[in-house]
């Protein structure tokens, strides 16, 4: 049908959909007067039973352990999918000559973006380490401090072209740092399965809350989902980046 | 007034859908697909909210506090990275339609219909 | 309902709608990063840091990289095909 037909069509059955999901809203309680139980249980639990002062990561890794298992392998396979996707279509050429890649900069050859991005390498993956790390004491975890950590690569890409992020990230050891990660969390499920007897629970010494090395396992769950969300991103960037730089001599010439 | 976040949401989830009806550009159906995906979040936060209630950091906060609801805030965290990378699925699959029939015109992409 | 609350959802709705609005998909993704931004200022302002963090990350530093990735490849092969036709013409 015509645009024009499809978006009056549009008109008329967005003003349906709006008056549907206001009068379904209108159900939930009020703002501000939420009253399940659950949510106030665990808060009520999370540091006197697994010693950890973030309950939001303790739910993450320790409680629903198991959605985020799930959650985390969506991630892998999407990643899988967008490289499958784009190596498809590598039959054509694909190696330019080697001055062209060295010389093939976004940035354009600009001094101050390679010294501020040079500078900002360092602090970076320090951040992304220790929001990791820190995962179930303050804000943050595996998920944020992942990309966090990725874009310590991308600062060098900014600084120094195609073949310097090559040599700094190359595609096995990105393609590795993905897999370790997710195959970890699974295995840190396994091991409460053979050390205590139910997948997923909680196996190591809880130490002291407030300290680094407490809540068990949820600094080694942080760390391997770090691991995974760091090496998806950078693979996903990386076959972008492939198919612009290497794909360029079209099909068939 | 306290309806607010929830009429937000409504009208981020009709706007998201109009951008993706009359989108001329796939890759401006992806981007408005983004913010279909958000009317979600906000709705969830919305409806964990407490009134007076804190974050549930309990590292300075004394452990019988009120604070919002944890539950949802996991869901919301783990959906935006994940939904990150669907994207980049999508974009993925934008870019080798592009290669194929030349064009990122939906009403031109009709390789079903010989 | 606090002020910074009503004006948290306020942003939110207009960059919203400024995205869908936005006329070509290199401007719309300047503005999806504004939009990230207002939405962490929202999950901030409703006491859910680590919500806030994770969308701050994702939408300034994981998704415009890959908008702007593909989009340039889309171009590149927009030009490349205009020349492959601009050359076949005799």
């Amino acid at each position: 049908m015509s645009r024009r037909a499809r978006l009056m069509l549009f008109g008329g059955s967005a003003v349906g959909l709006a008056i549907v999901l206001v009068l379904g809203l209108r159900g939930l309680p009020g703002f501000g007067d939420y009253h399940g139980v659950y949510g106030r249980v665990l808060s009520g639990i999370g540091v006197t039973e697994r010693h950890a002062t973030d309950v939001v990561t303790a739910l993450n890794f320790d409680f629903r352990g198991f959605d985020t298992l799930g959650e985390e392998f969506i991630l892998f396979g999407s990643v899988l999918g967008v490289v499958l996707i784009l190596r498809e279509m590598r039959d054509e050429h694909e190696q330019p000559s080697q001055a062209e890649a060295e010389e093939h900069r976004f940035a354009g050859p600009s001094e101050a973006l390679a010294a501020l991005a040079i500078g900002l390498v360092p602090g970076m993956i320090a951040l992304g380490v220790y929001i990791v790390v820190h995962g179930q004491l303050t804000p943050g975890g595996g998920f944020q401090g992942g990309i966090v950590l990725a874009s310590g690569p991308l600062a060098i890409f900014l600084a120094g072209g195609y073949l310097r992020l090559k040599l700094s990230s190359p595609h096995t050891l990105i393609e590795i740092a993905d897999a370790v990660g997710a195959a970890g969390y699974a295995l840190v499920g396994l091991g409460g399965l053979v050390f205590v007897g139910v997948f997923f629970k909680n196996f190591l010494p809880f130490g002291i809350p407030g300290h680094l090395l407490s809540a068990g396992q949820m600094d080694i769950a942080s760390v391997a989902v770090g691991f995974e969300v760091n090496g998806a991103f950078l693979v996903a960037w990386s076959e972008f980046l492939d198919q612009t730089i290497l794909v360029t001599r079209g099909s068939g010439s | 007034m306290s309806f607010l976040p929830y009429a937000v949401a409504a009208w981020l989830f009709v706007i998201g859908l109009y951008g993706i009806v009359s989108s001329r550009h796939l890759v401006r159906t992806i981007l408005s697909l983004t913010v279909v995906q958000s009317a979600t979040y906000v709705v969830l936060i919305a409806v964990g909210y407490v009134k007076g209630g804190q974050a549930p950091i309990f590292a300075d906060i004394p452990a019988v506090s009120k604070t919002v609801d944890p539950v949802v805030q996991v869901l919301v965290l783990t959906d935006v990275v994940i939904e990150a990378t669907v994207t980049a699925l999508l974009l993925a699959l934008a870019v080798q339609a592009h290669k194929r029939f030349g064009s990122l015109d939906p009403s031109e992409l009709r390789a079903l219909r010989r | 309902m606090t002020i910074l609350q009503i004006a948290a959802l306020s942003a939110v709705a207009l960059a919203g709608g400024a995205v869908v609005a936005a006329p070509d998909p290199l401007r719309q993704t300047m503005v999806l990063g504004i939009y990230g931004l207002t939405l962490t200022m929202l999950f901030f302002v409703f006491q859910a840091p680590d919500v806030a963090l994770s969308e701050i990350v994702v939408s300034t530093v994981g998704l415009p990289v890959m908008i702007l990735l593909a989009l340039r490849k889309i171009n590149e092969q927009e030009r490349q095909r205009r020349d492959a036709e601009g050359g076949e013409d005799p």
